[in-house]
Parts: C-alpha cells; structure tokens; sequence
C-alpha cells in the first residue's frame, strides 16, 4: 500500500505546474490559429457564447445614437433634406445617362468579344464598432453568414472602398479596412490607366501607393480606382486620392501617400458586395527543368 | 498591528460566488463595449482577474482567467490565444504575490498590479509580433495605466459586500 499524505490541504497540482500547461496551450491555439487557421471552429463557437453580452454592451452606444437622432430639431433635419435633395439633383445626369451607357458598354464589350461586367448584389449593413484589436485595422459590422456575407467579399460606402470582409460570424463579419498595414488593393490611375498596389500606411488614416519606380506618372490629386484584376474588387470603384508624391532620387521608389476616398472611420451605412466574378486561373507556369520533357513529367505524376 | 500601514483593517464577511460571477460579466461587458478609440481604455477585465485572485486565490485562477481570455479572443477577433496566455500570466502573478500585495497600502498594491498587467500586455504584444503583427504605438500600454489608477476604486466597490455594516457595539469583541 502506498502512502499519501492525508488530503487536508489538496490545493491540486502546483501553480507553476498549472501556468506551465496554459501557458503551453495559449502558445499551441496561437501558432494554430496564425499559421493554420484551425482555431476558427473554437472562435466560432465563443464568439456566439460572447454574442449576448456584446449586443448588451452596444445597446447603450445605440440607444444614445437613436435618442439624439429623435431630439434631431426640425431646422436640422430640414437642412438635411434640401442637402440631399440637392445632391441627388446634381448626380441627376449622371444617373440618368448612366443606363444608357451601360448597355452602350455591354454592347461594345460584346462586339469586342470582352468578359462582360459581372452585375453586383449587395447587402446593406451597418458598422456595430471598431475592431478591437490594436494590432489591426477593422470594423464589425452586423450582418453575418445567416444574412449571406462570406470570407473575401468587398465593402464599399457611399464614398468608395472600405475594405474586405475577413471574418464571418454567424451574425457579424469583421471587415479589414483599406487602412490596414496588410490589406493591399490594387488601384490604377484614372488619369492614365498607371496600375499599381495601395496599402495601409499603418497610422489609420493614409494609404501608401508602393512599389511604384521615382519617374512614375502620379500627381498630387489623382484619383486611384480599383483595378478589378484580383478577383476580390469589382473594377472602378474610388479608393483614394494622392496627397502627397515624394521623389527622392536615392531611393528606387516613389513616396506616395493617399487620403481613402470612404469615410473609414465616419461611415456607419455600409455595402457588401457579392465578390468579383471568377476569372478562368492563369495558365500553368512550365518549369524550366521539365520544358523538354512534358510527357515524361505527366507520367511521374500519375504515379 | 505590525502592518506597515496605518489604514484600519477590516474583518470582511466571506465572499458570495454570485457575486464573483457578476462582477466578472459587468467587467467583460465593460470590455465589450463599443468604443471609437481605445487609447487609454483600461481592461477591466483584466484589473477583475487581478483583484480576485488577490483576494480569493482560492476562488478564481488560472483555469478561469484563461478561459475569460478565449472569450476576450473570440469577441475581439484577435489571435485565439492571446488574451488567454496574457490573462493566466496576470492570474498566476496575482495569486502568486497576493500575500505580499495585501500588506501594502492601496496606491502601493495599485504600483503592483500595474506591474503585473504591464508584464502580461508585454507578453500579448510579444505574441502578436512573432504572429507578423504591426507595433500598434506606445499608447498600447496606456490603458493599463488608468486601470492601475482605478485599483483604489475597483478595490472599493468589490470589497462592498463583504464589509460588515459598521454598528458600534462595545459589547462585541471584533
């Protein structure tokens, strides 16, 4: 028989025993989730338990908006209104000769025998709050997988290109804005057609045109447009304005910074968009070892 | 007393689990609320985690503070992980000088848990950056400041309940 000290003062295993092992799985579900992606299933799941208190913890922002929004004087809204009528006087024209140019440009896409222009479905949602991670620039906005919204599709504002949708919630999607250090977007110069990649500068307000060389065409005032060859952004649609070009000739690129065109931290109302129309996948690269041989490498991936 | 401290000490009632539990869900609704900026925001959270297990080592651990840290992960969107680890760090901190802390003054026990939160945000920004994260700026830690600063009041209101009501009895020896 053995002995064991009586159980008087069980306390369970050692505290350093006890940091040790969380501290372990923290660093495993970490390395799971920024390398593999696995921990989503688990975020999920805690993200729907934590679902309630988060919508409890909005109710106070909401209520304040909605009250101050009731108590909106008469004159205010008033003002308000001539406002939009008066925009939507001045964007009169262009709409109405909007419909026309459209089936101007499907016909001359079809006699040039060009993709034609996938129509868009959007889903209107609000922001709910700004990301809360510091380490990223986001925003939660309120409609999730149950109203249709999936991984990749872009959000747009009144104004231009907000960012992408990079996590679905059953009821909420988080949306990476173009601000974001990591979120590149590739733009073309309206001026010109000049193509190149805009990401975030990384302060939360500007983005940087990179990677383009010291002589490149851009002036201060251009207006960068998505380009549509990434799949993700339908063509033609603002994302930003060039602020400020810095050429320095010791360095191989231009300094270009730009101001988004969307209201990235204003706008409440936003769209989501239906994703891009798949474009066929580019054609197999040959490598150069097996450029003699197609045949003989066809038959050793068949083994 | 032999206590370094002049404050008068009070013998407190034995802690109601219910009350734990609340003041861990107000504090995690504090955490959740929506905020435009959150420079200078305090983790609530994370000053609860601290109290408790300073005061009731017994009660709330690690187990519980690294689980309240996968809630913060989940709600937050940021990498699952994070928080928890942040979040056992502080726990095990906390219960490991919880002797020590209790015979200091207030603003002297605030000094320690900011050092404890600070340690823990240290490690949450160590994570991020080994995970390709971008520095977000000092500010980062700015929070922790203020939450060091509320110690005396968070120490207040959760210590409420357990005050006996203060009835003046000659008669009673405690």
């Amino acid at each position: 028989m053995e002995r064991q000290p009586p159980p008087f003062f069980h306390r369970g295993p050692a505290p350093l025993a006890r940091l040790g092992f969380f501290v372990v799985l923290s660093a495993l579900l970490m390395v799971l989730d920024a390398r593999f992606r696995y921990a989503e299933p688990l975020r999920q799941v805690l993200a729907l338990a934590a679902y309630p208190i988060q919508q409890l913890a909005t109710v106070p922002v909401s209520a304040i908006a909605d009250l101050s929004e009731f108590f909106a004087s008469r004159a205010e809204l008033e003002r308000e209104n001539a406002a939009l009528r008066e925009e939507r006087l001045k964007r009169a024209p262009d709409l109405l000769t909007l419909e026309a140019l459209k089936s101007e440009n499907a016909e001359l896409r079809k006699i040039l025998g060009a993709r034609p222009r996938a129509p868009e479905e959007a889903i209107f949602a609000e922001v709910v709050y700004a990301g809360r991670d510091p380490f990223a620039r986001t925003v939660m906005v309120d409609k999730g997988s149950q109203q249709g919204v999936q991984l990749g599709q872009p959000v747009i504002d009144s104004d231009g290109v907000l960012g992408q949708v990079t996590r679905v919630h059953p009821l909420l999607a988080e949306v990476t804005l173009v601000v974001d250090k990591d979120h590149p977007v590739p733009v073309e110069v309206v001026r010109n057609g000049l193509r190149g990649i805009v990401y975030g500068s990384g302060d939360g307000v500007t983005l940087e045109l990179r990677h383009m060389p010291a002589n490149a065409d851009v002036k201060v005032g251009d207006v960068l447009v998505t380009s549509g060859i990434d799949e993700v952004y339908p063509a033609g649609l603002p994302v930003a304005r060039v602020a400020q070009v810095e050429r320095d000739t010791a360095l191989a690129f231009a300094h270009i910074v730009c101001e988004p065109s969307a209201g990235v931290n204003r706008h409440r109302q936003v769209l989501v968009l239906s994703r891009a129309k798949q474009i066929p996948p580019p054609p197999q690269e040959m490598e150069p070892s097996s450029r003699k041989s197609v045949k003989g490498r066809r038959t050793r991936g068949r083994q | 007393m032999t206590n370094g401290s002049t404050q008068r000490e009070h013998i407190l009632l034995p802690v109601k689990v219910g009350f734990i539990a609340l003041s861990i869900v107000v504090a995690l609704l504090f955490n959740l609320l929506p905020w435009r900026d959150f420079r200078g925001v305090p983790d609530m959270l994370a000053v609860v985690i601290a109290f408790w297990c300073i005061h009731q080592p017994r009660k709330v651990g690690l187990g519980i503070a690294w689980g309240l840290g996968l809630v913060m992960d989940a709600a937050n969107g940021t990498l699952i992980g994070q928080h928890a680890l942040a979040y056992a760090v502080l726990a095990f901190g906390a219960q490991w000088l919880h002797r020590r802390i209790l015979w200091f003054p207030i603003w002297q026990q605030a000094l320690h848990v900011l050092v404890l939160m600070l340690v823990s945000q240290a490690l949450m920004l160590v994570a991020r950056m080994a995970a390709g994260g971008t520095f977000p700026g000092w500010w980062f830690f700015s929070g922790t400041f203020v939450a060091a600063a509320l110690w005396p009041i968070v120490t207040h209101v959760l210590l409420a309940p357990q005050r006996r009501p203060e009835i003046v009895d000659a008669n009673r020896p405690i």
